[in-house]
C-alpha cells in the first residue's frame, strides 16, 4: 500500500517536470528566434526601410510595397472572407436541414482546412487567374488567401453560433421573431466575439502564407503603390524570401528586419482581436 | 361555444412521430381568468399549451390536428395557411426556466417591440415601463435599466421574461411552470401578479403543483396521459372532484 502511493507520486512528479520542460522547451526556440530576427536586423528598421521601395543596393532596399500590399491584400480577404465564411457558417447551423448531406458538406470542410496552401495556389491560378483574367492582382490574392482561410472561419463561426443556449432562441421565437430577426436581434450580437475570434485566426495564417501567391504569380520587384485592386502586388514574406535568396549577406539583415515587421504586424492583428473582443464582450451582457 | 370563451379547442389530437401526445382534447379558456393546466409530469399539458401559440412548429417531426380558435376574430390557430408571427403576436409565452437574452434590462424587455419596427425612443420607454409595472419588476429595478438581465436573480429574471411577453400586448399569456425553478418568495411575488396581470390578459398557467393551481387560478384542468380527465372552477374542482382520479391526485395519492 505504502510504496504505491509512492510510486504514484513519483509518477506525478516525473509528469509535471516532463510537461515543464515541453514548454520550456518551445518557449526557448521561439524566443531565440525572435531575438535571432531582431538582432540581425532590428538595427536595418528605420523610417528609410519602411517608406522606400526595393532595391538593388540593399542599404537603399525598403519595405513599402511589400507592407502596403500586405496591407490591401489582408483587407480584401477580411471583407471576403466574413462575408461568405459567416453566411455559409449561418445556412449550414441554422437553415440547412440536418441529414446526410450536411454531414457529408461539413466533413469536407474540415478536410479542406488541412488541404496544402499550394494546392488553392494552383486552383486560383486557373480559376482567377486564367479563366476570370483577374491576373496577378490584389484582388487574385485577396480571393486565394480568403478561401484558404474559409474554413477555419466557418468551423469557428459555427461553434460561436452552436454555443448559444438554445432556449433564448425559443424565447425569440415564441416573442414573435422571424429566423433573420432571431439571427440579427440575438445570435449574431451575442456570437460575435467567437466569430471574431475566428476571422483574425484565420488572418493571422493568411498574413504569413507564401507559396499560393507566388503559384498566382505574384512579383517580388514593385517599385510602386497599388492604385486599385487590380494592380499587381508583393507581400512581406515574399520580399523576405526574395532577400533571403539573395547571395549578399547585407540582404540577409534586410530579411531579417522583414521579418521582425511581420512578425509586428501579426502581433498587432492579433491585439485588436483582443480589443475587439473586449469591446464585443462589454455590449453583449452575459 | 361557452359565453366569454378567449380559446376554443376543439378535437385536438398532437402527434409527435407516430407517438400519440395529446388525444381528443376540448377545452374552453375563458377570458380575463387564469385557467391552470395541471397533471403529473408527462401528462401533455406542456404541449398543449405550447400549441396555442404554434411553438410546436419548431419541432419537425411535431403534428397538431384539430381546432384552436381565437376570440374574437374567431381563426383556427392551427390552420395550415395561419401565420405564426401573427398568432405569436397575440399569445406571449413564458418558459419554465428563466431566460432573459445577455442585453441589458431595458432591450429584454423592448425586444419584441423591436421587432415589430418600433423605434420611436420615448414611446419604446414608456411601454417598456407599463410592462415592468404589470409584472410587478418596475420599482425594483427602474434605476438600472442598463444593467445586464442576467444580474437579477432568478424570481426577477422571470418577472422581467413576463414583463417581455406582456410589453406587445398580448391577448393571452402562456405560462409554462414559470415558477418551478424558483424560490418560495420569488414564487409568492409572481402569484400575486398574476391577479393584476389577468385584468388585461387571458392566462393558461401550466403547474404541476396543485397547491399554485388552487391558490392562483379561476378555472383548472386536470389532465392525464394526454386527456382531459376534469375540468371547472377551480373551487368547485379542488373541493369536490367529480372523477376518482382527480380526487387522487389532489388529495396526494399519486403525481
Amino acid at each position: 500500500m505504502e510504496t504505491s502511493t509512492s510510486r504514484r507520486k513519483l509518477f506525478n512528479q516525473l509528469m509535471k517536470i516532463l510537461g515543464l520542460l515541453g514548454l520550456g522547451l518551445s518557449l526557448v526556440i521561439l524566443l531565440t528566434l525572435i531575438f535571432d530576427l531582431i538582432i540581425r536586423g532590428g538595427s536595418r528598421i528605420d523610417f528609410n526601410f519602411l517608406t522606400s521601395f526595393p532595391s538593388r543596393r540593399p542599404s537603399e532596399a525598403g519595405l513599402l510595397s511589400a507592407w502596403v500590399g500586405t496591407l490591401f491584400v489582408m483587407l480584401i480577404t477580411a471583407v471576403m472572407t466574413i462575408l461568405v465564411g459567416v453566411s455559409a457558417a449561418i445556412y449550414l447551423e441554422e437553415y440547412a436541414k440536418p441529414g446526410p448531406m450536411s454531414r457529408l458538406i461539413e466533413l469536407n470542410i474540415l478536410n479542406l482546412s488541412a488541404m496544402p496552401s499550394i494546392l488553392y495556389g494552383l486552383l486560383a491560378l486557373g480559376i482567377f487567374v486564367h479563366q476570370f483574367r483577374l491576373g496577378a492582382s490584389l484582388l487574385t490574392a485577396g480571393l486565394t488567401l480568403s478561401l484558404l482561410v474559409l474554413p477555419i472561419v466557418i468551423v469557428s463561426s459555427r461553434e460561436a453560433l452552436r454555443a448559444l443556449p438554445p432556449n433564448l432562441k425559443e424565447a425569440s421565437f415564441a416573442l414573435g421573431a422571424t429566423r433573420f430577426q432571431t439571427l440579427i436581434y440575438y445570435q449574431l450580437p451575442s456570437s460575435l466575439s467567437g466569430i471574431m475570434t475566428g476571422v483574425i485566426l484565420a488572418l493571422s495564417r493568411a498574413i504569413g502564407e507564401t507559396a499560393p501567391l507566388i503559384t498566382i504569380g505574384a512579383l517580388t520587384y514593385i517599385a510602386f503603390l497599388p492604385k486599385s485592386i487590380m494592380d499587381p502586388f508583393t507581400v512581406l514574406p515574399i520580399q523576405l524570401f526574395n532577400w533571403l535568396s539573395r547571395p549578399q549577406p547585407a540582404f540577409h539583415v534586410n530579411a531579417a528586419a522583414a521579418g521582425v515587421i511581420l512578425l509586428l504586424l501579426t502581433l498587432s492583428l492579433n491585439l485588436l482581436a483582443i480589443y475587439i473582443r473586449i469591446r464585443v464582450r462589454k455590449s453583449v451582457k452575459w | 361555444m361557452v359565453e366569454n370563451s378567449k380559446l376554443s379547442v376543439q378535437n385536438l389530437h398532437f402527434f409527435y412521430k407516430s407517438q400519440q401526445v395529446l388525444k381528443n382534447i376540448f377545452l374552453d379558456v375563458t377570458e380575463k381568468k387564469v385557467t391552470a393546466l395541471m397533471g403529473p409530469s408527462g401528462c401533455g399539458k406542456t404541449t398543449l399549451l405550447r400549441c396555442v401559440n404554434l411553438m410546436h412548429e419548431l419541432i419537425p417531426e411535431a403534428s397538431a390536428h384539430g381546432k384552436i380558435l381565437l376570440q374574437p376574430q374567431n381563426v383556427n390557430l392551427l390552420s395550415d395557411d395561419m401565420d405564426p408571427l401573427w398568432v405569436r403576436q397575440r399569445v406571449g409565452m413564458v418558459f419554465q426556466k428563466p431566460n432573459p437574452f445577455p442585453k441589458s434590462l431595458f432591450e429584454n424587455v423592448a425586444y419584441g417591440l423591436r421587432l415589430r419596427g418600433l423605434k420611436n425612443k420615448s414611446e419604446l420607454s414608456g411601454r417598456v415601463e407599463v410592462a415592468l409595472k404589470q409584472a410587478g419588476l418596475w420599482v425594483e429595478v427602474s434605476d438600472r435599466m442598463t444593467h445586464s438581465a442576467l444580474s437579477l436573480s432568478g424570481g426577477q429574471q422571470q418577472r422581467l421574461c413576463i414583463a417581455r411577453a406582456l410589453a406587445v400586448e398580448p391577448e393571452v399569456l402562456l405560462l409554462d411552470e414559470p415558477t418551478s425553478a424558483l424560490d418560495p418568495i420569488s414564487t409568492a411575488h409572481i402569484e400575486e401578479q398574476l391577479s393584476e396581470i389577468k385584468k388585461q390578459v387571458t392566462v393558461m398557467l401550466v403547474t404541476h403543483n396543485l397547491h399554485q393551481a388552487a391558490r392562483c387560478s379561476d378555472e383548472t384542468v386536470f389532465m392525464l396521459a394526454g386527456e382531459i380527465i376534469e375540468k371547472g372552477k377551480s373551487q368547485k374542482l379542488f373541493t369536490n372532484p367529480q372523477d376518482k382520479r382527480t380526487e387522487s391526485y389532489i388529495t396526494g395519492r399519486f403525481g
